[in-house]
Order: structure tokens, then sequence, then C-alpha cells
């Protein structure tokens, strides 16, 4: 098993749901395609949906939910 | 009451544009920042400066509770809320005014009046204001609606009541079309907004944006003519210019009087806009809304009008009665503001966060340049796209356009991407300089006449 890590393409602010009172996009613990959407980053008032690109089981979140992220910091890491 | 001191509860280029106004009047200026803004022009220019909150604009700048006890502790008389955050919040409005403090800008009362875009329109016609043909106030049911509909004619605006910045609207071509939108959009209204009343307009198509600048000061009210905001992407302006083009002089005098009939119908204090779509075609004009601040495109008006709106404003909040008479406002030149975003117009506008490495700002006779800009800046990625305004006035439109040209080409912010390359290719291209334009020009234009001028980059 490698641990593999999914960065923030952008700077911004990263959010895990698409809205406030909405369900998380991934629970922690979750397997993940290439391809899902992870969470959303809001750079200067523009939502970007954040997609994996690594696929694998058990997903960890280490970015926090409505915090600021700077481009390349590691929003989860992923087993694969 | 005279003011001696304000808080700016705003940042960016438009904290700088009101502690320069200030300045200009002897007021002292307290400045409220984010955790993110410590290093912003307008911390370094006020007399003294407060931390409110974290990055995140709703816990700060948007944070009534934080921007109050920053402007009680400060002990300042007044506060100035800029545009955007809290401008045309009714409850910080009345939670200044509760404290003590004057707010610069209208009564709790009329900003909630007017905010209410059904309410508005009502208030509009009252004043003798045409107003988009549609129906009279809320409509609460689909029946009520087709009558409603079958009476203007399609293509028809569905919108929410409570909704704003161009979000909740949908627009229907047939009665099919129609029965269908109205109650997905009655229930995304209510999701988006706890309001699910929606309201019905008719579709004015190649219609331009022509708003009045408008003065008062709870007595009287005069208007500074109009300004033209017809380039707007996502229904966002990107070009403005003052006065509109080819505008026929009896449209304009009846567009300016109306504008006024309405801010005398509710006793209206401080800086205002009337906004109207114009339709060129049949040479009628109707009211839209009414924006209760200043707004980002006011220098157009104070390049060709010579009053600076910013020290107006503070001037009534103060208790000043109006300092200009109706007769004597002239419109001298023509103006053009160019908005200088950082986001890349070749990569879809992706927003283009950054450090400034270099700035170089044109300067001469008839150029201005309002921004937060200086070498070694780092813009923040949490808060508006908005670098700065470039305000260029000439004799004539031509002439204007000239000028602009060439203070586009001596502008230089290096470090990110910026929208420079779009305004250079909108002064160079033939319909702009024609004024052969609508509020559904830019978009298509982005995607065929720009693409030529401005190829898109390899991404790699």
């Amino acid at each position: 098993m490698s641990k593999l890590e999914i960065r923030s393409p952008l700077p911004g602010t990263f959010y895990r749901k698409p809205a406030p009172d909405a369900a998380e996009f991934m629970a922690d613990g979750a397997t993940v395609a290439v391809g899902d959407v992870i969470g959303l980053i809001e750079v200067m008032k523009t939502f970007h949906e954040i997609r994996a690109e690594v696929a694998g089981a058990v997903v960890v979140f280490i970015a926090e939910d409505s915090e600021p992220i700077m481009a390349g910091q590691v929003i989860a890491e992923v087993e694969a | 009451m005279t003011i001696r001191s304000i808080l700016i509860a705003n940042r960016g280029e438009i904290a700088v544009r009101i502690i320069r106004a200030a300045k200009a009047l002897g007021i002292r200026t307290v400045q409220v920042y984010s955790a993110a803004d410590r290093d912003m022009l307008a911390v370094k220019m006020a007399d003294a400066s407060v931390e409110i909150g974290p990055p995140s604009a709703a816990k700060s700048y948007l944070n009534i509770a934080a921007v109050m006890k920053a402007a009680v502790d400060a002990g300042v008389d007044a506060v100035h809320p800029g545009y955007g955050f809290l401008s045309e919040n009714a409850a910080f409005a009345q939670a200044v005014v509760d404290a003590g403090l004057i707010f610069i800008g209208p009564s709790a009362d009329a900003i909630r009046l007017l905010g209410d875009k059904v309410e508005a329109r009502k208030v509009a016609k009252t004043a003798g204001v045409p107003t988009v043909p549609g129906s009279d106030g809320r409509i609460e049911d689909l029946d009520a609606a087709r009558a409603v509909v079958a009476g203007i004619g399609f293509p028809v605006m569905i919108k929410a009541a409570a909704g704003g910045g161009g979000r909740g609207i949908r627009i229907a071509e047939t009665m099919e079309d129609f029965e269908r939108h109205f109650p997905q959009a009655s229930a995304e209204a209510l999701a988006a907004f706890g309001d699910g009343g929606l309201y019905v307009e008719k579709v004015i198509t190649r219609a331009r944006h022509v708003e009045v600048q408008v003065l008062g000061d709870g007595v009287d009210a005069v208007h500074c003519f109009e300004r033209e905001c017809s380039l707007q992407r996502r229904r966002q302006k990107v070009w403005e210019e003052a006065p509109a083009f080819r505008l026929p002089d009896a449209v304009r005098a009846n567009l300016c009087a109306s504008a006024v009939a309405l801010a005398r119908e509710v006793k209206y204090r401080g800086a205002g806009t009337v906004e109207y779509l114009y339709d060129e075609a049949s040479g009628e004009f109707y009211f839209i809304e009414v924006n209760t601040r200043i707004q980002v495109e006011h220098p157009v008006t104070e390049m060709v009008t010579g009053i600076d709106l910013v020290q107006e404003m503070i001037r009534i909040a103060g208790g000043a009665r109006l300092s200009v008479r109706q007769d004597e406002i002239k419109v001298q030149g023509h103006a053009i503001e160019c908005r200088i975003n950082a986001e890349d117009p070749a990569r879809g506008f992706l927003p283009a966060p950054g450090t400034i490495e270099a700035l170089t700002i044109p300067e001469g006779e008839g150029i201005r340049f309002d921004t937060m800009l200086y070498a070694g800046y780092q813009v923040p990625p949490f808060y508006d796209s908005l670098l700065g305004k470039l305000i260029v006035w000439g004799e004539t439109r031509e002439s204007c356009i000239v000028r602009l040209s060439r203070a586009l080409q001596t502008l230089e912010i290096k470090g990110l991407a910026t929208t420079i390359p779009l305004h250079q290719a909108l002064a160079a291209d033939p319909a702009v300089a024609s004024g052969d334009v609508h509020t559904r020009f830019l978009e298509p234009w982005l995607d065929t006449a720009f693409q030529t001028a401005v190829p898109p980059k390899e991404v790699a």
C-alpha cells in the first residue's frame, strides 16, 4: 500500500460541501475514483470543482472545510 | 453635525478612494481589514486600522457585529460602506445609527424599500417612471401568471422577488416553456433566498444599459447625467462610459428627470443610481432598479461633471445640503472606465491571484487610475478580482478611445494575468468605436472577434 496525495491546484477557500447545509462531496474513509469531485475551491468569488486525479480506498481529508488553502497544499491522502 | 472621523467598512480600491476623499475634507480615517488584508494599501494610508476577523468575508467584512465593534471602539463619527459587502444592507445601516453614528448613505428604510425589487417597481410607477411591462408585483400562482404573460407577450423573464446579481432569472420563449419554468423557478427561489415569490417582466432584446447618477440631501435631489454600461459579461459590467452614446437629447432629458422624480419620491439622501434598459429601436426606456450606494463606475461621471461624488456623499451625511444646483451641473467631453481584473481573458477568465512584481501606471492629462496596487503587493484569492480602474477623459468619444488605447499600452501589471488585453481589443474594435453595442454584445464577441485579436495561450 502506498499513500497518494491530492493537492489543491489553486489558492482560495476549500469547501467539502456544495452548500452549507448539503452533504459532503466525499466522506472520510470513502473509496475514490479518478474524476470524482472531492470539493470546491472558491477563488475570487468563483467556484472551481476539484476532481481526484488518483484512485484508491480510504480517503483522508487533511484540509479543513471552509478554510483558506494555498496552491499546492495537500487536500487529502488516499491509500492506493 | 460635522463629520471628523470615518470608519471605512470595505477594502480594495474603493477603500483607497474613500480615504483620499476624506483626507481632502480634513477627516480622520480608520480602516478595517481581515487577516488576509494586513498589507493592503488602505491600511497603510489610513490614520488608524483595526483587524476584524479571518480572511472569509462572511467572518470579517460581512460581519456586522465585528465592524460595529471596530467603529465604536475607534470612536469614529461615521461609517462609509463603499460598494458590495454591507453597502446595501439595511440592518447594517440601522446598526450604525443605533450606535449613535452616521451611516454615509441612505436610511435603512430607503435601502429596504429600494432593495426589494417588487417594492422598488411600485415606487417607480408612483413617481411616473416607466417600468418594463410585467406583473403588478408578485404573482403567487400559475393561473394568475398565465393571464399576465398572455397580456405582455413573449419572451418573458421570470425573476425571484428576492433575487439579485443576475441570480434567480429564467427566460421563457413560449407558454409551454413558461408553464414548465414557473414552478421550478419558485422552488429555486425558495431554496436560494428563503422566499419563493416571483414576478414577471417582458424581455427587451438588444437593450442598452443606461443609468442615472443621482444625489439627494433628503429634501432636494439632482442628477449628474447618465452612464452607459452595456458591455457586460455574466451581468457584470466591464467597460463603462459617460455620457451614453447615441442617446437623443429628448430621451436623455426624460431619463434624467425620471431618476430625479424617483429620488424625490423617497426623499433620497446620499449618492444613488437609477438603472434603466434603453430600447434604441423604439426610443423607450424602462426602470430596472436603484443602487443605494456609490458604484464602481462613479469616476466616469466625476470626469465629465467635475463633481467629487464621494466627497459630496460625506458632506450630505454630515448634514449639509447639496452643494450644487441642477443648472450648475454640466457634462464636458467623454470618459471611459475599464475594469482591470486579475483574470486571464485568454483562459476563460480564470481568476489569477498572485504577487504584483512591477507596476507602471499611465499618467497625463485626462488619465486617472483608481487602484489599491503597489509593487510587491500580494493579491489575495478571497475577494473580488478587481485590481483597479483605468478612467480616461477626452473632448470627444473618438479622442477618448485614442487616449485610452495609448494609456492601456502604458499600463503594465507584472506578476499575474489581467484583463488589460481584453480592453485593448475592445478599444480597437469597430463595433465598440461606432457605439453599436448592447447588453448581449460582449459574450458572443468574446467567442469570435476577441479570439482573433487575442488567441488562447497554449496551456501546458
